[in-house]
């Protein structure tokens, strides 16, 4: 698939009810950048969702841009952040964007820069981090406040910012594994398979079907470890801490099942170009079904404590919504979207091995709240170890690896999967001796930030860290 | 409520005794670093590692070290082995510089240090531009699994009220100045851990001018944690050891 080269109207028309996976850019002749967009569709009206979410239907519309061009953000509020980071690696401005700002500042000083304000003898202003109280990446909440009631909250993010996007693509093989691995360092198998699955795709080479199945169970233990972390997390935050503390072990069990495979209980090490590096023999391949069995009769009973709390459900419900529109026009992706309504999951629109048959069920809520998020990750998990254990127990037989080749010059690829937070993007494309020349990762974190900031209006600031967690995003996904 | 108990019976006692001797089977541990065995210009190890942690035949930098394994992998003579040993936090950046199998591990603080901080430690964590790894190994040590409270060591919401900080991460030049400022905050005498190969030399990242390539330099640091990120029993380890709650300086390797 290339990028199609059109008119910037006609570009910009191209992007209606459509989500923007990425906005990108790539060097194009005298000066001039080529702005390339990777749209997939956007969510299936709720009273079609039965058969929601059909494969398929990747897009990439390219358009010319210099020196400047018309804003996308007012017709397509999704753009906006894109916007920004494209403004701050090319220089080319957004004429019109409504808050144009840095958002990594790789020139220094994150915290020197105007943040929107609230005018008003009442409105007072919190201001929040880089450093925070807890064991907790850095970056700046700065919150318009009348009373207890948020206004408006701005993030500022960049603290985590080093450098990687734009190193990955010079990087050697090996140090390209150590980056993407270290993309997000709770997502490892996520973007470390999203960048193999890149570099097979441009090699055109075809994956053994356990190579695909022990990739499937790799990146549903991540998703399962980083959920149940994330309900016990959350059951913490408004003070139930049978869960909390059940579900933070459990969370490392989750992880050891990992390490059991691989050594490593983040994944590292596990998915490597042209397929799996540790093979799950049959006795580890049962000792991590019995494992999981147990764990899940655990995980079962501690979030079962959860739902029957009145006063964790009271703290839960209304708290931090966004709508099904919102979530929409902001292109809020994984979890957070499905619990705002949107029935998108790249497990399902862009399936791969083990995922293809039969198509993956997308958990969906409907209100929007932190209520409705705890709801979707908690169905999640039940989906994700019910479809663990059918792997497990039927791993097709087989090597797990086989020979990479070389890349072929001037070819473009674009990988999307669903890691635990969303929607993962990856677009490489090599040069003209065939070598990696951009390199563009959109964690799902990137998409999100802003979806936070929208919950939390209207809300009490006493009321953050809860909606925080309950989108758990990552800072150096985003900062890069 | 009686849901509530039945659960915690049914969920048992899950706190571990005592740091375990070897990590899970494919896990790697300490390395043993053999440089005697190496042949005359082979430099195997040296092309496959990500880092340039390794000088052939010479050294084997613990602390730039991501644990890959590809090193060893490569090597034809079986001059570097991991072992399953978690134990591997050292004192001084210098110790971390293997030139044989031999690693001095952490001593205990001099007795002064110990009289105030043995019994009770508390740290302020400051993450400065990793990848939330180590955070999330050190956040499992407060698990009922690792308890780390029982060891009298707590993380703190304020640098006020801390004894000495945690640090993750290369120290991105957008974070510089926040840890430098947090580590002002903290009321000498103070310590420093450095955690994860990024916070001793930048990790992936440390030829990458968007960071400072570790804390060495900016901080004075107490204890060095290599791994990447180190295992949760990695990082007690070390702890421990720093509070003279673990002994046995000297590794003999199994």
């Amino acid at each position: 698939m290339r990028p199609e080269i059109l008119s910037f109207p006609e570009f910009s028309k191209r992007l209606a009810g459509r989500h923007l996976a990425a906005l990108m850019g790539l060097p194009g002749r005298s000066g001039s950048v080529l702005m390339m967009a990777v749209t997939t569709p956007g969510a299936p009206e709720p009273d079609q969702e039965a058969s929601a979410c059909p494969p398929g239907g990747l897009q990439l519309p390219a358009t010319v841009v210099e020196g400047s061009y018309p804003s996308l953000t007012p017709k397509h509020p999704q753009a906006h952040w894109f916007e920004r980071e494209f403004f701050e690696q090319w220089g080319v401005r957004p004429e019109g964007h409504p808050w144009l700002k840095p958002v990594r500042f790789p020139q220094g000083h994150p915290g020197l820069t105007d943040f929107f304000q609230v005018g008003g003898e009442e409105i007072h202003e919190v201001a929040v981090g880089p450093v925070h109280a807890g064991v907790i990446e850095p970056g700046h909440f700065r919150f318009q406040c009348r009373g207890e009631e948020v206004l408006h909250l701005e993030i500022s993010l960049g603290y985590q910012h080093r450098g990687v996007e734009q190193a990955l693509s010079a990087a050697s093989p090996g140090r390209a594994m150590a980056y993407v691995e270290t993309l997000a360092g709770d997502t490892t198998v996520g973007h470390a398979l999203a960048w193999c699955r890149n570099l097979e795709a441009l090699a055109g080479v075809r994956l053994p079907a356990r190579a695909e199945a022990l990739r499937a169970v790799a990146l549903e233990l991540e998703r399962l470890a980083n959920h149940c972390g994330d309900l016990g997390a959350l059951a913490g935050d408004v003070g139930y801490l049978p869960t909390a503390s059940f579900c933070g072990r459990l969370r490392g069990d989750l992880l050891n099942l990992t390490a059991l495979a691989c050594g490593n209980r983040f994944g590292r090490g596990w998915v490597r170009p042209g397929g799996v590096a540790w093979d799950l023999e049959a006795v580890r391949a049962e000792q991590m079904r019995t494992r999981l069995g147990r764990i899940m009769r655990d995980v079962r009973q501690a979030l079962d404590l959860l739902g029957r709390s009145g006063s964790v459900q009271a703290r839960f419900e209304r708290t931090g919504i966004v709508t099904r529109q919102v979530a929409s026009d902001l292109g809020l992706v994984g979890p957070a979207a499905r619990a705002s309504g949107l029935a998108l999951d790249c497990r399902r629109q862009f399936p791969w091995g083990p995922y293809l048959q039969p198509a993956f069920p997308v958990c969906t809520a409907q209100v929007g709240d932190v209520a409705s998020r705890a709801q979707v990750r908690q169905e999640e998990i039940e989906v994700s170890a019910r479809f663990l254990d059918r792997l497990l127990a039927g791993l097709p037989e087989g090597p797990v690896r086989t020979e990479m080749k070389a890349l072929p010059p001037k070819a473009f690829s674009v990988s999307l999967l669903e890691g635990w937070r969303g929607q993962i993007c990856q677009v490489l494309a090599t040069d003209t001796e065939g070598n990696p020349l951009a390199c563009k990762v959109v964690d799902p974190s990137f998409h999100n930030w802003f979806g936070l900031a929208v919950a939390l209006r209207g809300q009490q600031i006493s009321d953050f860290p809860l909606c925080n967690k309950s989108f758990n995003l990552s800072y150096c996904g985003h900062d890069l | 409520m009686l849901k509530a108990l039945l659960a915690r019976l049914n969920q048992g006692h899950r706190t571990a005794v005592g740091i375990p001797e070897a990590l899970p089977d494919r896990t790697l541990g300490r390395p043993r670093f053999q440089p005697a065995r190496c042949a005359e210009g082979c430099s195997e190890c040296a092309r496959v590692c990500p880092t340039g942690a390794i000088e052939p035949g010479r050294t084997l930098d613990l602390g730039r070290c991501l644990f890959c394994g590809e090193c060893a992998r490569a090597c034809p003579h079986g001059a570097i082995r991991f072992t399953r040993s978690p134990g591997m936090a050292v004192r001084r950046r210098s110790d971390l510089v293997l030139a044989g199998p031999e690693l001095q591990l952490a001593e205990a603080l001099d007795e002064q240090a110990l009289r105030l901080f043995g019994r009770s430690l508390r740290l302020r964590q400051v993450s400065a531009g990793g990848c939330n790894a180590c955070e999330a190994d050190i956040n499992v040590l407060g698990t009922l699994t690792f308890d780390l409270a029982r060891f009298g060591i707590d993380f703190v919401a304020s640098p006020r009220h801390a004894d000495g900080l945690l640090v993750t991460g290369p120290v991105s030049q957008n974070m510089r100045e926040a840890l430098v400022k947090t580590w002002q905050a903290v009321p000498a005498p103070r310590l420093v851990v450095a955690v994860g190969a990024c916070a001793i030399a930048g990790g992936p990242y440390f030829d990458h001018q968007q960071t400072c390539g570790g804390i060495d330099g900016l901080l004075p640091v107490d204890l060095y944690v290599p791994g990447c990120p180190p295992n949760p029993w990695t990082i007690l380890d070390g702890l421990l050891r720093l509070l003279g709650a673990r002994s046995g300086t000297s590794t003999e390797h199994r």
